[in-house]
């Protein structure tokens, strides 16, 4: 379903070698495969939330673990596929990548962390407006496609290994790191779409869940040991600075705490 | 402080003396002060019961991800949201995910999870019309601007200011009281008006980056102040008997609730002196849909809502006295579905409610300090921080310049949280994302600092709020419609104004800067947050052609609706605009309590 002339891209591709700009993969592949079902579970959402006039309590649709219930997410995907995961693995290494300042994202439990998002109220964009008619419009007119965040990943996910099959003959999680880096290049200049996903709406999707669980507290599962806060001198949920609101720019000498885990009964407002 | 602090939840009565919309600031000033007067109160507020005690708890509450980034305590756009266009040639599109401005939602409202920046006004800000034509003359005001005055002085509002910063427990040092200078020079501000009381607080204390503002702006002959900011400098009891904490500077302010209740809220600071008060009732989960009028549309009966405590059922209460006490877009929305006062036409210019919708300008720029220096900006304290008033409203010569309005400069640091801090890190040439974004990043969150320049909007007769041709919320009602884009005059202003942060930046002792200001011709961009600093819409005024509120925030078509809220500014301010709502809604109550209670009716003959 390849849309431009047969450019033959390398099995390893680098930007200067990309396909050109704009390149819509699989459009026509995507409205007579699964759109139906899609726009099934769209029309779903958009009914059970516009059924009920007011918010629903946070664990409504949550699971228990990635609301930050008390245990750390040891288990799982329980959203994505054992081949969506091992995308998002990579995707979210290429973001926030592990240098000789420490962990990057994969170490740090991010992919986890997005997995049990995608399973709270955020993943079914439960306070999003989600009410037809859908219309496009210009950039600064935001967010205008009636996907929730699964949908983005799991359309997105999809259409992107699609892609990297049909012009490399290999799935993303095979390409070089060079490789996956150009195409998430590509995938920020908007360079190539991901059937109805523009390729920039899904890589914003992407580095903001990466960068949450780079460095939200560990209740949520990813900042591993809190790794990225020794990083970058958060000092976490201490919440008290009496001794140090000015102090001519030193640097803030402890280290940081995370909100402890307790066994007791949590706020269910959320 | 003791009663219950949960809102009843069986049938309200059919009945009451005044129903008031909305449990945020605005409600709750106006709760207290009509059953101070006797009246039986039902407040109805469409969200959550939200208890410092409960969902303000430490450590629970200091949770990055929950709070601003879910955006917890804000607005929920799953029932209903705003459409929002640059030009009127454009088909207004859904503001599906919050972006540029946080409504809130819930019992304190947007009074919730606001920073505390207290400001009061500049005398001139409230006419400012009067003081441009004073000053220019009438050929100064650019075609299309719809500039107006308030209709009420800085002096007839004073006491309101006094009386609601007693409430708040104000921190901030003044400059003169009653004529007498007190203030010190480099910490209050000369250009504030004149007080009659001090601040019940002495100032916040300045974080590490406030302080080097503060010396910069000294040595450039500007002159820095300390912020007015509803935390507490130290521990305080309110009029009403409401107790605060300390402010610790934790850094967890905006977008949050206060764990040390250091924060003023109406949650903290006024509803907790009428939850055993027998005239006062407050509905959660009340979604009010219109309000009710006579068959000659000149009297507000009650209002209609659902009732999320009885099954979303609808029901009628009736009320002598309405009052509107939304956010600002809430409260036109209620008066364009309830058919109060005549919409506005911008071909015509004619009508009043959608009139002169404002916002504020903001641009944020970032100084690097040496990398020996750190700025520990996740230290802070919301309303906290050193300020500078040279450049804002009238206190400088406009003429060579050729725009209307100002701004201040500060360094307001609220704490910066790590999130925040990566969303936002890269970008002009740096990395957003891979190799080198970490290492940027942490230099960035360890040794900058950011300096605001917030400032001032003109009305526009291009600019304004209807009823949307398309979308509905979840009741089948049309969404509110922003018409609203940045003008040329704007556009100067805040290109004028951060022209000045560079000489500050060098004064500060900063290696780097990234110096951010609108581009010419610049548009509203609703995904980048920028302030939930909306005002106008509904404004007050001295004249029913140009006005939909009185002098008094009264209906000039139905005089038993009052409207409370940003909705009454003609036009934005440099200003963060609670302060002047919170004095605007005692100065309302108060007209109301001693003239409208006694011979019901308009306030203002026309």
């Amino acid at each position: 379903m390849q849309d431009s002339s047969g450019s033959d891209l390398p099995s390893a591709p680098r930007l200067s070698e990309a396909p050109s700009p704009r390149r819509t993969y699989g459009r026509r592949h995507f409205m007579g495969g699964f759109a139906t079902g899609l726009a099934r579970v769209t029309t779903a959402t958009v009914l059970a939330s516009s059924a009920l006039p007011w918010p629903q309590p946070w664990h409504s649709a949550g699971n228990a673990q990635a609301r930050g219930s008390g245990q750390p997410i040891t288990s799982g995907p329980n959203f994505f596929t054992a081949e969506e995961f091992a995308m998002v693995r990579q995707l979210c290494e290429r973001i926030y990548p592990q240098d000789e300042e420490g962990p990057g994202a994969d170490g740090l439990g991010v992919p986890l962390f997005i997995d049990g998002q995608l399973s709270t109220p955020y993943g079914y964009g439960a306070r999003w407006y989600m009410h037809g008619p859908f219309v496009a419009g210009p950039p600064e007119a935001g967010y205008q496609l009636p996907y929730a965040p699964r949908q983005l990943y799991r359309l997105a996910l999809e259409r992107l290994n699609a892609f990297c099959l049909e012009n490399w003959q290999k799935p993303f999680v095979q390409l070089s790191a060079e490789g996956q880096v150009d195409v998430l290049t590509w995938l920020e200049k908007d360079a190539l779409a991901l059937g109805p996903v523009p390729g920039n709406v899904f890589f914003e999707l992407l580095r903001a869940n990466t960068l949450e669980g780079v460095f939200s507290d560990p209740i949520h599962g990813g900042n591993h040991l809190m790794k990225s806060w020794y990083l970058t001198g958060f000092p976490g949920a201490r919440a008290d600075f009496m001794d140090w609101i000015n102090q001519e720019g030193a640097a803030y000498p402890f280290g940081p705490v995370s909100i402890p885990v307790l066994p007791r009964k949590r706020d269910e407002q959320g | 402080m003791t009663g219950p602090n949960t809102p009843a939840i069986g049938p309200l009565p059919a009945k009451t003396d005044v129903v008031i919309v909305g449990a945020g600031w605005a409600g709750s000033i106006m709760a207290r002060e009509m059953t101070e007067a006797g009246l039986n109160v039902v407040v109805l507020e469409r969200g959550d019961m939200r208890r410092t005690a409960v969902e303000g708890a430490y450590p629970d509450s200091l949770d990055e991800l929950r709070g601003n980034i879910r955006k917890r305590l804000f607005q929920n756009l799953s029932t209903s949201t705003v459409t929002i266009r640059n030009r009127p040639d454009q088909q207004a599109l859904p503001y599906r995910q919050l972006g540029a401005f946080l409504p809130g939602e819930g019992v304190g409202g947007a009074g919730l999870h606001w920073s505390g920046c207290q400001f009061r006004v500049m005398p001139d800000d409230l006419r400012l019309r009067s003081a441009i034509i004073e000053r220019y003359g009438k050929k100064f005001i650019p075609e299309g601007m719809n500039l107006q005055d308030y209709g009420v002085t800085y002096a007839e509002l004073e006491p309101f200011f006094a009386k609601s910063e007693k409430v708040f427990g104000t921190s901030g040092e003044a400059w003169t009281i009653n004529g007498r200078l007190v203030g010190r020079r480099g910490v209050a501000n000369p250009f504030a008006p004149d007080r009659s009381t001090p601040f019940p607080l002495p100032p916040m204390p300045d974080v590490y980056t406030a302080s080097l503002l503060r010396k910069a702006g000294t040595e450039l002959g500007y002159h820095p102040y300390s912020m007015p900011a509803a935390n507490t400098s130290e521990a305080y009891i309110n009029p009403y008997g409401c107790q605060m904490g300390k402010c610790n500077f934790c850094g967890f302010c905006s977008g949050y609730d206060c764990y040390l209740y250091a924060k003023a809220s109406p949650n903290v600071n006024i509803l907790p002196s009428l939850w055993a008060n027998p005239l006062f009732t407050l509905r959660t989960r009340a979604q009010v849909l219109d309000v009710v009028l006579s068959a000659d549309g000149r009297h507000a009966r009650g209002v209609r809502y659902l009732d999320g405590h009885q099954g979303g059922k609808e029901r009628v209460i009736e009320a002598e006295l309405v009052i509107l006490a939304g956010f600002q877009f809430h409260n036109v929305h209620l008066m364009l579905l309830s058919g109060i006062g005549k919409p506005y036409d911008p071909v015509t210019d004619t009508g009043v409610v959608g009139r002169n919708f404002t916002y504020q300008t903001i641009t944020s720029s970032r100084f690097w300090m040496p990398n020996d220096k750190h700025t520990n900006q996740f230290i802070g304290a919301g309303g906290a921080g050193v300020a500078i008033d040279d450049f804002n409203c009238t206190n400088f010569d406009h003429a060579p310049y050729g725009f209307i309005g100002g701004s201040p400069i500060w360094v307001n640091q609220a704490g910066l949280k790590p999130i925040s801090a990566a969303l936002a890190s890269g970008g002009n040439g740096a990395p957003r994302w891979g190799k080198g974004f970490k290492k940027e990043m942490v230099n960035t969150y360890r040794h900058s600092l950011a300096v605001d320049v917030m400032g001032s909007n003109m009305a526009y007769r291009n600019v304004w709020l209807d009823l949307d041709p398309t979308w509905k919320n979840a009741w089948n009602q049309p969404l509110l419609r922003m018409t609203f884009t940045w003008q040329e005059n704007d556009i100067r202003m805040n290109r004028f104004v951060v022209g000045k942060l560079p000489a500050l930046g060098r004064a500060m002792g900063a290696v780097r800067s990234q110096i951010n200001m609108f581009a010419p011709g610049a548009t509203f961009d609703t995904r980048r947050y920028q302030t939930t600093h909306l005002a106008g819409g509904a404004v007050m005024g001295t004249d029913p052609r140009t006005s939909a509120l009185n002098r008094y925030l009264q209906c000039w078509d139905v005089p038993n609706v009052f409207v409370i809220g940003a909705n009454a500014f003609p036009q934005g301010m440099g200003y963060n605009p609670t302060g002047l709502v919170a004095a605007l809604a005692y100065w309302s109550a108060y007209h109301i309590r001693t003239r409208y209670l006694k011979a019901p009716g308009p306030l203002v003959q026309t």
